[in-house]
């Protein structure tokens, strides 16, 4: 084996050290500690950031890279395979490799279109078998429904075994460290009264565990989300999209951030011509339409690309070479509304006592913006990047339809979406792809945008009072609905 | 509010000088015009002599900045640069791949665009305002709670799939209305009331939750409290107070807008085969047509910077308070 980093890999553990050091950050730091809590003790956010989290260990095992060793003969040096796949192309090369001819419906055993072919040394023309979904059945016509239904069963008892010992382990643990009876822990997890949301987790946990076991089982013997025009499995283009998506929010975010926070910083702070000269910068790149500045440096990054295919070696560099500079691009385009609201502040923030004094004592001007002005500032960068995470990924889905966005060999919902839209026109309609990259990409999507709007309501100063009452009115509430 | 409204177009102009560069240095510098030429009359097998010849057709074979077979001032003025900044300050775009001018089609394909857009800005703004209202109107409640939450949940729908599931359902099998295309005059409405539907339905969950928080704001002020206290129904405090007074800032956002409808909706206008400006993009975006792009581009910021300005005027119209500065 041979690792192979991609840039976009690189980037992906980059965000991964960061968002470790934040955590390590905010454990250390009293305020941010309680307002993250404040945040995470709403259901809600539990429940999304469980849902994000199972979306983020699918990408994360799609960004480790690397070469197989071919089989050599002994004593000849290892040859490595020309193509680098990830761990996840290793987990889902018996579903990528399970390919069938063309279109198969959902759980089907037979093909979506009448074929004609040979049975039996008679001409027919039926639905074909497929080459894998329901092999194994004798007769699908009787036994197809009978088998979906019994593995379903079983799927559905492992799922539920594993929630089931995992709420056990979890409630013996509770009793233990609290020094509550088991009887007391059991009653309070029932009734919602934890100071985390750990009945919100379980039912989140119960959900995921059911839904995961039911496609794995599933998927040994179908193709569980059909099959597309060319034969290949839609759930794995699926589960590679995610990847895409979810560099697509997080690299652009990182662009974005360093970029608003540096700019918005140095100009509120310094005022004068450092002011004028930045606020000329951004509001030149606001003015041009976003799409228009995409679509003409994608077309650009098009031209660099095919003058110098020398610099990638494979279809996979060039490819990801293209998704870096799409973030790069969009985070370009998109930093001008959060540079603005981080000058706005840092203006106010200036004329504020502490930061006076502070001056006046000879601080150093780098020095009271990293220890004064910018700390006071990342509520309004942390409320903001989880607010235009989803936007990202929404917005990947319009490029690549637009063709300004990923390369057309990546997976990615744009391109899932993009290639799927003709099927509608066809009768019978063939509904599978189109419903399942919507689907992935509503679920990301929305526990995104339902956790920024916890953190919103934690973070935000306006809205932390009108929350923190809320949200005690609800817990009476729920309180009394028990009671009665 | 003269030398205001100087400065401010002064302002627009230097960023307008500054697109004019951005984008020439973005399409003939980053790229030279060979690249171009190359990519236009495909691959690599291109002879040079085709290649002048592309170039010449549209007068790329000058030198970028600086002339230096000329004399004197036409040194900096016989380039590429100022000639094609020149003229297109003038909105002369010069000619599409196609041969076609790029200023008349633009002006031919701006009405079917604002057909779409502007129907659907208003009625959209007018119905978020509403739900919105009704929303603050019911606070705290079930309804709002719910109400919020479908909100979030429109907004994590793509606007694709509005598009895709309108023309299955209302077309294909409803068949209510024609899939896609577009009509001169008055028949248009039959091709113009699907996009428009859709349009509106694709911003409506992000529009009523952010109209939602403006009024919750304004009735969290001062002046409600009095208002209320002054005996007036919950009804008459919002239509009569809150209403009159969160309208400045949704208005005056919109009017930054309203100059950029002329460009139309990309992805509606291109789904639905409506020949506007949005389509005339992406037409020009899969044509690989870098006059069109960068013509575009100008006419995008330039209605902007319109917008910009506009917004600057109604604010100082509308609230007395911002002083002229």
């Amino acid at each position: 084996m041979q690792a192979v980093f991609l840039i976009t890999d690189l980037f992906v553990f980059a965000i991964l050290l960061f968002v470790t050091w934040y955590i390590w950050h905010v454990r250390s730091d009293r305020n941010l500690r309680a307002n993250w809590r404040l945040a995470m003790k709403r259901p809600v956010a539990m429940v999304s950031s469980m849902v994000l989290s199972f979306f983020l260990v699918v990408a994360l095992t799609d960004s480790i890279h690397y070469r197989e060793a071919l089989p050599a003969s002994p004593g000849q040096a290892i040859q490595y395979s020309s193509e680098a796949i990830s761990v996840l192309d290793k987990v889902l090369q018996p579903l990528a490799t399970a390919r069938e001819r063309s279109y198969s419906e959902p759980l089907a055993a037979v093909a979506f279109r009448k074929e004609t072919f040979e049975r039996e040394g008679v001409s027919v023309r039926d639905y074909p078998r497929l080459r894998f979904g329901g092999k194994h059945l004798a007769d699908p016509t009787k036994e197809l429904a009978g088998d979906v239904s019994s593995k379903t069963w079983s799927a559905f008892g492992l799922g539920f075994v594993i929630t089931a010992v995992t709420l056990l382990v979890g409630l013996v643990c509770a009793s233990f460290t609290t020094g509550q009876s088991f009887s007391v822990v059991l009653t309070r997890f029932k009734l919602g009264q934890t100071e985390w949301p750990w009945r919100s987790m379980t039912i989140t946990l119960a959900v995921m565990a059911l839904s995961l076991s039911w496609v794995i089982v599933l998927s040994q013997g179908y193709h569980v989300f059909g099959t597309d025009r060319t034969g290949n499995s839609v759930l794995v283009f699926a589960l590679k999209s995610v990847r895409t998506a979810l560099v697509i929010g997080g690299l652009t975010t990182l662009v974005v951030l360093p970029l608003a926070l540096l700019l918005g910083v140095t100009a509120g702070y310094l005022r004068g011509w450092v002011d004028e000269a930045i606020q000329y910068i951004y509001t030149l790149l606001a003015s041009i339409p976003d799409v228009l500045l995409i679509a003409a440096s994608v077309l650009l990054l098009q031209v660099f690309i095919d003058k110098n295919q020398g610099i990638f070696e494979t279809s996979l560099e060039r490819a990801d070479a293209r998704l870096f500079f799409l973030c790069l691009i969009l985070g370009i385009t998109s930093f001008t509304g959060l540079c603005r609201l981080v000058r706005g502040e840092t203006l106010k923030l200036r004329e504020l006592e502490y930061i006076q004094s502070a001056r006046a004592f000879g601080v150093s001007t780098p020095r009271v913006l990293w220890r004064h002005i910018v700390p006071n500032l990342m509520h309004l960068v942390l409320i903001n990047t989880v607010m235009q995470f989803s936007s990202f990924v929404l917005a990947e889905a319009v490029l690549s339809y637009v063709g300004v966005g990923v390369d057309p060999k990546t997976a990615s919902f744009g391109v899932m979406i993009n290639t799927a839209r003709s099927e509608l026109a066809a009768t019978p309609l063939v509904w599978w792809s189109l419903t399942t990259a919507f689907g992935f990409m509503f679920l990301i999507v929305l526990s995104a945008n339902m956790l920024a709007d916890a953190v919103r309501d934690a973070f935000d100063p306006r809205t932390r009072l009108r929350s923190a009452s809320s949200s005690n009115a609800h817990s009476k509430a729920s309180t009394q609905e028990v009671t009665a | 509010m003269f030398r205001f409204l100087m400065r401010k177009l002064a302002y627009g102009f230097a960023i307008l000088i500054g697109i004019n560069l951005l984008t020439f240095v973005l399409f003939f510098k980053v790229n030279t015009p060979d690249d171009m030429a190359r990519m236009q009359l495909g691959g690599k097998r291109v002879t040079p002599d085709a290649i002048e010849k592309w170039k010449a057709e549209r007068g790329y074979d000058r030198p970028l900045f600086i002339n230096e077979k000329e004399q004197g001032i036409s040194q900096l003025t016989n380039t590429l640069f100022l000639d094609s900044s020149l003229r297109m300050f003038a909105f002369d775009f010069g000619r599409a791949d196609s041969g076609r001018d790029i200023a008349s089609e633009i002006v031919r394909r701006a009405g079917p665009s604002i057909a779409l857009a502007l129907p659907t800005f208003v009625v959209g703004l007018g119905i978020s305002v509403v739900l919105a209202l009704g929303l603050a109107f019911f606070r705290g409640s079930y309804l709002d709670f719910w109400g919020t939450v479908l909100c979030v949940v429109l907004m994590s729908i793509s606007a694709l799939f509005f598009i895709v599931i309108g023309q299955f359902m209302f077309s294909r099998v409803l068949q209510l209305m024609p899939v896609s295309g577009f009509a001169p005059g008055l028949d248009a409405w039959r091709f113009l009331v699907l996009p428009i539907a859709v349009g509106i339905l694709a911003r409506l969950g992000g529009e009523v939750r952010f109209n939602r928080t403006l009024f919750m704001e304004e009735i969290g002020k001062d002046y409600v409290r009095t208002a209320r206290s002054k005996g007036l129904s919950e009804a008459r405090v919002l239509l009569g107070h809150v209403l009159r007074n969160a309208l400045i800032p949704i208005l005056s956002a919109s009017v930054a807008v309203i100059p950029l409808l002329f460009m139309g909706s990309l992805i509606t206008e291109s789904f639905f085969a409506i020949p506007g400006l949005g389509s005339y993009l992406i037409e020009a975006i899969s044509g690989q047509d870098f006059a069109i792009v960068r013509a575009m581009v100008f006419i995008g910021s330039f209605l902007y910077i319109v917008g910009l300005i506009l917004t600057d005027i109604s604010y100082t119209l509308a609230d007395p308070r911002i002083r002229l500065q």
